[in-house]
């Protein structure tokens, strides 16, 4: 029948489909009443933002989650997925974006991982190095089977998954985002190896967020926007510019710009970012010749897609990376050596992204987090003068409306949305200059948002420098004066507020990676 | 832009905390109310003046180096070498008044008097800590490491002091001056051994520290969330390097008050020390985890501790039976400890 497909690769037979399929989580409808369908001998390319759905959908074909609602069919029966265990025995093999490797043994032990070749209670070895080698042929891999996964680079590594999947005869494969970390030559092998799956009659999903790629050797284009299914095509009726339409959609956020008098130009900046690059583990650049400036009572937003280096940016400006180079100014200083208590102190002051890991300490109360980042403010000779103290906590429970019963409550006993602002609060408090804010909105309700960036606006009039970094598109159409677009740890686009696009917005933080980092790693 | 509307409204109400859960933060205190009483009634001998002020006196040593602890637990340390910084403190302080600091070359030896020798090896516990600390914050290696290698080293220094032997009568010299060493451990003020004053000074300036100065607040954050804590520019390493060196000072002090009492520096004194001021803080309810606990919940475990050793001995319960009752004691309080961890939780959940 694999024989037959070949030949006809113009009337792809359906595999498999999910029918109106919905995951509802606590608070959220991940995916609502989609459909999708999936090609035998054909690339079924899946794409959407951040947040639309495509990760949870492929949860659902792979097994991990089951839908709330609606249901898949196999070869046009009814089935149900309890693990992945199930649908791997069904023929549905998944690459995860971050791989699942064991580093310390080798490429056959990998593949064979809970499903050793035995004899007995004996591993057979010999005769999984044998179909190891095999598999890696077919992959134009020749690797030996022996080799430890921890001495291969990271396409190779690719590789193995792939080997993984392939050992277990799967007629459906999911790569979620696999060139991510693949050099130019990588790819191109993976895409070799993605025809001669197809001509082996495997139906492939394909999660990217490169757009050209995606046109390459995709089949089928389906685009996913919040939750939704948003359009589905064959490939070769579509181009970029409709993609780019269909994921970001017509008049669902529209853009409405705040009022504030945006900073005079001539303005001195505040801080300014020359050719900062950073070194990645491993080689490469993690941030390539970042040059911008702020000024005082502007705020600027990043934009980049995971990875782009967003918090490294912002990691680096507060001094965690000792081995960036180029050039940092606050105000008339210039920033080397200091560390990060020397950097708050100069008026720098970041919240982090990740609230719970970095931004909070949840054993502390309300209140001694909000101080926690300027003690020195209140100390009289050399203790702690708890009135003034209390003073500055009611102040910024009070201007941040941050909800908690006392301040003495335990932080965890706040909603994401107060915790978020306890951490911003904490950072007011050390009284900067420039406020960096990473994905200031994560993981907080649409109410607690819009105060956040009422918070923000109102810091800005003030004369704050405010930079915030976001994946969220719109986003960038609130409160922002001036975008940046950051891909692959590189400025792709700068855009005034009134002058920014969603699709140019897309276009520059995906799409241009692949025409301007041929090699997949920068050049230096 | 307004300011947003929804203006807070903070009811100043006392913090919702049921009784049950107020009890069972001071359980360690009923649990040492508890204890008085069942030995006061068992031994007519137990709640007497001269038998409290032993009890305390013997408990004042154990809690002297558990307030040290307290501090390195908090920031989610350990601390394992403090009996052997007893056993070096008190060999030193042998040796600096029976035979002063020997130099070699000149063939003579400097004596010190007693103030001289108590800052000497007062040094030498903030030097064993700094020791610690170096080794945890530069050189990455786990607390329970670095100091399980400081422990055999500061013992083997001791050792080495005098060749494995005692410095015996630790009387000191009229003609040299340094006379006085025991009055640290016999003498009294007001009736009340030095030592108690020591154990109460001890406390009370770290109680101070650890609720009311930035330092305080910033072990407390360290141990929390030592990444937060950093973001927040908290030089996290300096906290570190600092507790270790208060755990040896505090380990130094019990070293000497030790020798004192004994009048003899013998090389092997304090070991397992370190066991019962761990026991003393985690019986006073500090997080082993870190962040969480008070230095007077560390006083009350080593009281607690005191308690029951002191009251059995009086019953005549076998030496071996102290052990077991002890160990179960702290495996009690530990049990508890998690019980409450998870009571808090729920609580926060709720009011989510």
């Amino acid at each position: 029948m694999d024989q037959m497909e070949q030949n006809r690769p113009e009337t792809h037979q359906i595999v498999m489909v999910a029918e109106k399929v919905t995951k509802r989580f606590p608070g959220t409808v991940a995916l609502d009443q989609v459909d999708f369908t999936v090609y035998t001998g054909a690339v079924n390319v899946l794409i959407g933002e951040n947040g639309a759905g495509k990760s949870t959908l492929m949860k659902i074909l792979a097994g991990v989650e089951q839908p709330t609602s609606g249901r898949l069919l196999l070869d046009d029966s009814p089935v149900t997925f309890k693990s992945t265990r199930e649908a791997a025995h069904a023929g549905i093999g998944i690459i995860f974006q971050e791989l699942n490797l064991y580093p310390n043994l080798n490429i056959s032990e990998n593949i064979f991982v809970t499903r050793e070749l035995t004899r007995g209670w004996v591993v057979q070895h010999g005769a999984q190095e044998k179909v190891t080698r095999e598999l890696l042929a077919r992959l134009e891999q020749p690797l030996e089977p022996t080799t430890l996964v921890r001495d291969l680079r990271m396409g190779q590594q690719q590789i193995v998954e792939i080997a993984r999947a392939l050992s277990q005869n799967v007629r459906i494969l999911i790569m979620d985002e696999p060139t991510s970390a693949l050099t130019a030559a990588e790819t191109e092998a993976l895409f070799r190896i993605i025809k001669d799956l197809k001509a082996h009659g495997v139906a492939i999903i394909y999660i990217s967020h490169k757009l050209e790629e995606l046109l390459t050797i995709g089949d089928y284009v389906t685009v996913l926007r919040d939750g939704k299914l948003a359009a589905s095509a064959p490939a070769q009726s579509v181009n970029i510019a409709w993609i780019i339409d269909k994921m970001v959609g017509r008049n669902v956020h529209a853009p409405h710009h705040h009022e504030r008098t945006v900073a005079d130009n001539n303005q001195e900046a505040i801080l300014e970012v020359r050719d900062l690059c950073l070194p990645r583990l491993g080689g490469g650049l993690t941030l390539e010749n970042v040059s911008f400036t702020l000024r005082p009572g502007e705020i600027l937003a990043i934009f980049g897609l995971m990875g782009a280096g967003r918090t490294e940016l912002f990691e680096t400006l507060m001094g965690l990376h000792p081995e960036a180079s180029g050039e940092i100014c606050l105000g008339n200083k210039k920033l080397r050596q200091q560390t990060i208590r020397e950097r708050i102190d100069s008026g720098l002051m970041l919240v982090p992204e990740d609230r719970q890991r970095l931004g909070l300490v949840q054993k502390l109360s309300v209140a001694h987090n909000i101080t926690l980042a300027n003690l020195k403010r209140f100390v009289d000779s050399f203790w702690l003068n708890e009135r003034r103290e209390q003073e500055d906590i009611n102040a910024m429970i009070r201007d941040l409306a941050i909800k908690t019963r006392t301040p003495q409550h335990p932080i965890t006993s706040l909603s994401g949305g107060n915790q978020q602002k306890v951490v911003v609060a904490k950072s007011l408090l050390t009284r900067p200059q420039v406020l960096l804010l990473d994905e200031p909105t994560r993981g907080i309700d649409v109410g607690a948002k819009a105060e956040i960036f009422e918070i923000m606006n109102r810091l800005a009039e003030q004369g704050l420098a405010v930079l915030f970094v976001s994946s969220e598109l719109p986003e960038m159409f609130t409160i922002p004066d001036r975008i940046l677009v950051l891909s692959k740890g590189k400025i792709t686009g700068e855009f005034l507020h009134d002058q920014a696009t969603e699709e140019a917005l897309v276009l520059a933080a995906g799409a241009r990676q692949q025409t301007e980092h041929p090699t997949g790693t920068a050049p230096t | 832009m307004h300011t947003p509307s929804s203006a807070a409204a903070i009811p100043r109400k006392p913090s919702g905390l049921s009784l049950g859960v107020l009890l069972f933060r001071l359980r360690a205190l009923i649990a040492l109310f508890v204890l008085i009483a069942v030995f006061s009634i068992l031994s007519p001998s137990f709640f007497t003046r001269a038998n409290l002020i032993i009890l305390v006196g013997q408990t004042a040593i154990n809690a002297i180096m558990a307030v040290g602890m307290t501090f390195v637990i908090l920031t989610g340390g350990i601390d394992l070498s403090v009996g052997s910084t007893v056993g070096l403190a008190a060999m030193v302080s042998g040796l600096l008044i029976n035979r002063g600091l020997p130099i070699p070359p000149l063939g003579v030896a400097v004596y010190f008097n007693i103030p001289a020798i108590i800052v000497i090896a007062l040094c030498l516990g903030l030097l064993v800590g700094a020791f610690n600390g170096l080794l945890i914050t530069r050189f990455n290696v786990a607390p329970f490491i670095a100091t399980l290698g400081t422990l055999y080293v500061a013992r083997g220094t001791a050792q080495l002091s005098n060749n494995g032997a005692t410095f015996p009568n630790l009387v000191g010299n009229p003609e040299l001056g340094n006379t006085g060493f025991p009055i640290l451990g016999a003498g009294s003020i007001l009736g009340i051994p030095i030592v108690i004053w020591i154990m109460v000074l001890f406390a009370a300036v770290a109680a101070f520290v650890a609720g009311k100065t930035p330092f305080g607040r910033q072990v407390y954050a360290v141990g929390g969330n030592e990444r937060a804590a950093e973001l927040s520019g908290i030089y996290v390493n300096r906290i570190k390097m600092a507790v270790y060196m208060m755990c040896g000072l505090c380990a130094a002090m019990t070293g000497l008050i030790t020798a004192s009492q004994l009048v003899a520096a013998h090389p092997a004194v304090g070991e397992s020390y370190e066991l019962n001021a761990i026991a003393a803080v985690v019986l006073g309810g500090t997080s082993l985890a870190g962040g969480r606990g008070t230095i007077w919940g560390t006083i009350v475990g080593a009281l607690v501790i005191g308690v029951l050793t002191n009251g059995l001995v009086l019953l005549g319960v076998q030496e071996f039976w102290k052990k077991v009752i002890t160990g179960l004691v702290i495996i009690l309080a530990v049990v508890l400890d998690q019980l409450q961890e998870r009571l808090q939780q729920r609580l926060a959940l709720k009011r989510a």
